[in-house]
């Protein structure tokens, strides 16, 4: 279906007298709907209320949807009349089940009735509202034609396409992420009830996240904005409540969801409607899709919805692995296949549901591959659908009982929350289920050729990888060609890449000449600890794990051998210059910072890199001089040892050589202390000084953009004068091409500072992050330095304390 | 440097190095007070007695460093005094090593902050004063160690040591003396040499001779070693002093809950390095000050030897002398007298001799057990101080 919306280019405004007819077309149509059901006795009971909400509702609704529809009246009609038969036979499948699970739940058969029939209610009336007449029938034809579906089918198929034809509106596939996020909205909420609220949250949102949309999109919102107010003054006074309840949303669809309800709420005969409806179409559509393995998990979660977080972890990442994920073929990146595709690929049964579920997705997958703005929108937009979903299940506990399907459906959504809650509020642990340990380094080759393998195990859970453990070998160059692929994707976006340790010549070369002696072993054991932190950075961070390159690092057997990573390479040395025309303009970029928040974090960085500096160079002599003592009291050891050899006094003697022995023990204790100093703190020390090098890396890219959006500023403005003496000098052949590229450059100017706001909002969550995962380890790290000093000083006790009665049994 | 005066405070620690004194009331001495001008350091040497040999029962007298080595050389000389172990001399004051550190910190003041700089100053101070303290206390030994030998203690010149209330201004040795000096003591090894061939008649010095020779080569290497263990300990507790100063900086610039974490840890730092300075100088002078004590008592054991084995040889020569006159039948008696008289003085010098290296084993296993007593106690507090230490602070962390 949603072939048909992407082929429409964006609706003409619509003359607004047109409405009141297909308001009236509407409530006929609910009228049929009716009739058609009375056979079906299951619906019957239900059918009384449920009509009595259309026909409240419906009423209310028709005044504004004259405004609301204005635009995608050309796009509605088509799309649902070519996609009719793809409808009606996606729907037969699922149909079958959602007879099961009406049969299922006859405890409380009303709710499902209604839920059924309520949407295909309003999904009606939302057609009706269209200017358009013809959209309505078509619909009504189609449930009417189909004996075996019931209307809620109808409606239900009926509601992603509405969905599929707004996302179509914009005309470039580019242009087509906010209605991505239509359809995404639509799709998460799932109910058609509520589309107009989606809607309506939608164009608040829009408005709060200054996400820049097409004009199209502005005139459908506000309109929309009206009509919801007209429509639902319940719902609106019940709002304010709801909000207070909820975190301060970015989110448009937290909104939805608690005007539903409110709504159910103040109008008795509705009320059950939505609930019901939420819990059972929503989930039968997401169901499929994601599989039957999260279903505990989702029933679990649905009740408790930070546990939720927790259990469903993995069913995110899947779910966010089917985004952009390379192993996951099946999304086709390009908009218009998504949801024919979507539909193929998913369980028949949900059919619409996939379509629904896939604009979300493919919502996502246009927001990794464009830009971050729209990834921050899935993400909010993932973030309420728990909450939904909380909410259905609050309202209407019954429905997990009702079938598989649901519970994973209730799992979409709320892998989605995860994901959300993980990215927005790290205080919760965000343990990525992925474990990874770098053992067993070992030389191959010989001479200067010589290199160090490493073998990468991984243990893991997540779905995106195909198997639970794994292990490859890796050699050092490789990984640092995993982080040459990473920062060369995502840090000029503003994220902070964990660096890996730097080579180092002098160490390597130790070991290439293969002096197994103990520092080159102490070499190679640090580099593999630090490659050990490396990766494991890199897999907690949300997105760099959701990387190609990062997968197939960790599970493909062959990795394509990085060359760029030669220190005395071509392009190494092409690196070197590229360093260092970036220093040069770095100093030469003159930034006037608008945002003391980002002052005040690159001098923190700043200083705090000096500090740890400094601090690695002291910790570092410590683990000098705390080595010279322990050698030096090994040669005390040795020296008393002997001493005692020689003492005539046999009591002496022997507590002399009792205190030699002590004294050995003291070694090993030094020896141990400075290698936790070294390994513990030492290693702590300079990995920060790494990361926070990476942390202004991502300063720097944000100057970078601003750079770019101040520079093509200038150059519009230069346009703009050229164009102004060309206005003058009266040359109207030029004027056209000036004006022309003025609007380039307007563009452009509007890109770059979006661009530069992207990057900002990155740079700071990022930096966010980086701050609390700081906190977490460094914390963990200094507590595991203490507590092995802590364990030398109880030796050293013990030790002393064995030897008291030695030395008191001289006589 | 400045004058720094020591208190009455470290009275008790004064007698941790030897501790074998006949606890004689008749003669107690001690050094109360001290003042370090320049290069000289001034000791206040006070007297308790009940002898009758001093005019009064309780007197002070200013001296020096040289009056001290003075009164060593004159007993050493002294022909009586031959048979007998002469207390080691107190070692030339050495300010040296703390204040090269200071120079070097003066140097360094740029590149540390004003606190961790006040500390370590503050460090260096310590050292400087620990460093007078025991320079002070092995002074003190010395003429401890005279006043409970029942023989030196009657020694005329040391009375006059302690007695004479103006200075002793000591004639400082000219470079003939102090070359003289070294001749002798060139001609001492070379006839060490030479008499070492000389076969040993009596087994208990031929024992005793041969463990002190090796026990003096071991724990002098044993101190060596022992002054670089207590030096490097020193080293990692002065890093502390940095961590901690830098630690401190690094929260003052933190904004996150890490600097919590920082400030815990610059403090943790701080105690620590306090504890494990204290280690260091416990270790320092429970052990290495007891076995450079001892070296240099050996090698007072030694030259007691030496001069025994010396004797030897001259009865030996006399012997030969002897053999000599009556071969040729000239000076006889004088021969004979002089052969008597060497045969005293080494049966003197044996007799007396194998009293004070008994009594000298005895001293030593005492004063040995009595230190490592000490130091195994001193490390286990300071161990336990740091696991406080380490553990008030892992829960802290913990917690918050």
């Amino acid at each position: 279906m949603a072939t048909g919306g992407s082929e429409r280019s964006s609706p003409p405004p619509f003359p607004d007298s047109e409405d009141q007819d297909p308001a009236e077309e509407c409530q006929g149509v609910g009228a049929d709907v009716s009739d058609e059901e009375d056979g079906d006795e299951s619906f019957l009971s239900a059918t009384g209320p449920s009509m009595n909400t259309m026909d409240s509702a419906l009423p209310l609704s028709s005044e504004p949807s004259e405004v609301l529809f204005e635009p995608p009246v050309d796009l509605l009609q088509e799309p649902i009349l070519k996609t009719e038969p793809e409808q009606a036979e996606a729907v037969t499948d699922p149909l079958d089940e959602f007879v099961d699970l009406v049969d299922l739940s006859d405890d409380m058969p009303s709710a499902q009735a209604v839920a059924a029939e309520s949407p295909v209610v309003e999904v009606e009336a939302l057609i009706s509202g269209t200017p358009s007449d013809e959209p309505c029938e078509d619909f009504v034809d189609l449930s009417g034609s189909d004996s075996d579906l019931s209307e809620e089918e109808a409606a239900l198929v009926e509601v992603p396409a509405d969905s599929a034809g707004f996302s179509a509106d914009p005309q470039d596939a580019i242009a087509a992420i906010p209605p991505g996020d239509l359809a995404t909205g639509s799709a998460v909420e799932e109910e058609p009830s509520p589309l107009i609220e989606v809607d309506i949250s939608q164009s608040s949102a829009s408005g709060e996240k200054q996400h820049p949309q097409p004009p199209s999109d502005d005139l459908l919102f506000d309109p929309l904005a009206d009509l919801a107010d007209a429509v639902l003054p319940p719902a609106a006074i019940v709002k304010k409540p709801t909000q207070q309840q909820q975190p301060p949303p970015l989110d448009l669809f937290e909104d939805d969801p608690s005007d539903l309800f409110g709504e159910a709420r103040h109008a008795k005969s509705a009320k059950q409607l939505p609930s019901s409806l939420f819990g059972e179409v929503d989930e039968d559509i997401f169901g499929e899709p994601l599989g039957t393995t999260a279903k505990k998990a989702v029933n679990v979660a649905s009740r408790e919805q930070r546990e939720s977080v927790v259990v469903t972890k993995t069913s995110v990442l899947r779910a966010r692995g089917n985004v952009d994920g390379p192993l996951n073929n099946n999304y086709e990146k390009e908009p218009t296949d998504i949801f024919s595709e979507e539909a193929v690929t998913i369980a028949p049964s949900a059919a619409k549901a996939p379509a629904a579920a896939t604009s979300s997705r493919t919502n996502g997958v246009r927001a990794a591959e464009e830009g971050d703005i729209f990834a921050e929108a899935t993400v909010e937009l993932s973030l309420d659908s728990p909450r939904t979903d909380r909410k259905k299940n609050a309202t209407a506990p019954k429905p997990s009982t009702s079938g598989p399907t649901l519970s994973s459906a209730a799992d979409l959504s709320k892998t989605h929350s995860a994901s959300l809650e993980e990215l927005e509020e790290e205080e919760q642990e965000d343990n990525f289920d992925v474990n990874i340990s770098v053992t067993n380094p070992e030389k191959i080759g010989d001479g200067m050729n010589a290199y160090m393998a490493y073998k990468v195990s991984t243990q893991t859970s997540l779905a995106m990888f195909r198997n639970k453990t794994f292990t490859v070998r890796r050699r050092f160059s490789d990984f640092l060609g995993l982080y040459e692929k990473l920062t060369d994707k995502h840090a000029p976006a503003g994220f902070i890449v964990p660096p890996p340790p730097e080579k180092s010549i002098l160490g390597m070369t130790k070991v290439k000449v293969g002096k197994e002696d103990s520092s080159s072993a102490e070499f190679v054991e640090r580099r593999r600890a630090a490659l050990e932190r490396y990766l494991q950075r890199v897999v907690c961070h949300p997105s760099l794990l959701q990387d190609p390159d990062v997968r197939e690092f960790l599970e493909r057997e062959e990795l394509p051998r990085a060359v760029s990573t030669q220190a005395l390479s071509g392009a190494g040395f092409l690196k070197m210059l590229n360093k260092a025309t970036d220093a040069v303009s770095k100093m030469t970029i003159k930034m006037n910072e608008s945002d003391v928040w980002f002052e005040e974090k690159l001098q923190e960085a700043e200083a705090a890199d000096q500090q740890f500096r400094k601090l690695h160079g002291l910790v570092e002599s410590l683990v000098v001089h705390r080595k010279e003592l322990s050698l030096n009291t090994a040669s005390f050891s040795k020296s008393v040892a002997m001493l005692g050899s020689s003492e005539d006094n046999t009591a002496l003697s022997r507590a002399l050589s009792q205190l030699a022995e002590v004294e050995d023990k003291m070694e090993q204790l030094h020896q141990e202390q400075a290698s936790c100093d070294s390994f513990c703190f030492a290693e702590l020390i300079a990995d920060y000084i790494r990361l926070l090098g990476s942390v202004r890396g991502s300063f720097d890219h944000r100057m970078k953009a601003w750079q770019r959006w101040q520079d093509a500023q200038t150059t519009l403005q230069k346009k703009r004068e050229s164009e102004a003496k060309l206005l003058w000098a009266n040359k109207p052949d030029k004027l056209q091409q000036a004006k022309d590229e003025i609007a380039e450059w307007e563009a452009k100017v509007t890109q770059y500072e979006g661009d530069f706001d992207k990057v900002s909002a990155t740079v700071r969550k990022e930096v966010i992050r980086f701050e609390k995962e700081k906190v977490k380890n460094f914390k963990r790290q200094i507590i595991s330095y203490l507590e092995a000093q802590l364990l030398a000083q109880q030796q050293l006790i013990k030790y002393w304390d064995a030897f008291l009665p030695e030395a008191k049994a001289i006589a | 440097m400045s004058s720094t005066a020591l208190g009455e405070s470290d009275k008790d620690k004064t007698r941790s190095v030897s501790v074998d004194l006949n606890n004689d009331a008749s003669l107690l001495i001690d050094i109360p007070d001290a003042l370090c001008e320049r290069d000289k350091v001034k000791f206040t040497v006070h007297t308790k007695t009940t002898l009758s040999s001093f005019q009064k029962p309780d007197f002070s007298v200013p001296r020096q460093h040289e009056d001290f080595i003075w009164l060593h050389d004159t007993l050493v000389e002294t022909e009586d005094y031959a048979g007998l172990i002469i207390p080691p001399a107190p070692p030339k004051p050495d300010f040296e090593s703390p204040r090269e550190k200071m120079h070097k910190l003066g140097e360094g003041e740029a590149t540390m902050t004003k606190e961790e700089y006040s500390k370590m100053k503050q460090e260096l101070e310590a050292e400087y004063l620990a460093v007078f303290k025991k320079t002070v206390q092995v002074h003190e030994v010395f003429l401890q160690r005279l006043s409970s030998h029942p023989i030196l203690s009657k020694d005329r010149n040391f009375q006059i040591f302690l007695e004479y209330d103006q200075d002793l201004t000591v004639r400082r040795k000219n470079a003939k003396e102090m070359f003289g000096g070294f001749f002798k003591n060139m001609v001492k090894t070379a006839d060490e040499v030479i008499i070492s061939g000389i076969k040993e008649v009596d087994d208990f010095f031929e024992q005793e001779k041969t463990f002190l020779l090796d026990y003096y080569s071991k724990i002098k290497d044993s101190t060596l070693k022992a002054e670089k263990m207590t030096r490097s300990h020193k080293n990692v507790a002065d890093d502390y002093i940095h961590i901690s100063a830098t630690l401190n900086s690094l929260s003052a610039d933190d904004s996150t809950a890490v600097k919590k974490h920082m400030e815990k840890l610059a403090d943790l730092f701080e105690k620590l390095r306090k504890v494990e300075g204290r280690v260091a100088s416990d270790q320092e002078l429970k052990l290495t000050e007891l076995l450079r004590y001892y070296m240099r008592d050996i090698q007072a054991a030694k030259d007691l030897l030496y001069r025994r084995a010396r004797a030897l040889a001259d009865y030996e020569n006399s012997n030969k002398a002897l053999d000599k006159a009556r071969l040729k039948s000239r000076d006889i008696p004088q021969a004979e007298e002089q052969q008597q008289q060497c045969l005293q003085k080494f049966d003197k010098l044996s007799e007396s001799g194998k009293k004070e290296l008994t009594s000298f084993k005895g001293r030593r296993v005492v004063a040995f057990r009595k230190n490592l007593i000490e130091m195994a106690e001193l490390e286990i507090k300071h161990a336990k101080n740091n696991v406080t230490l380490l553990q008030g602070c892992i829960d802290l962390m913990k917690t918050h």
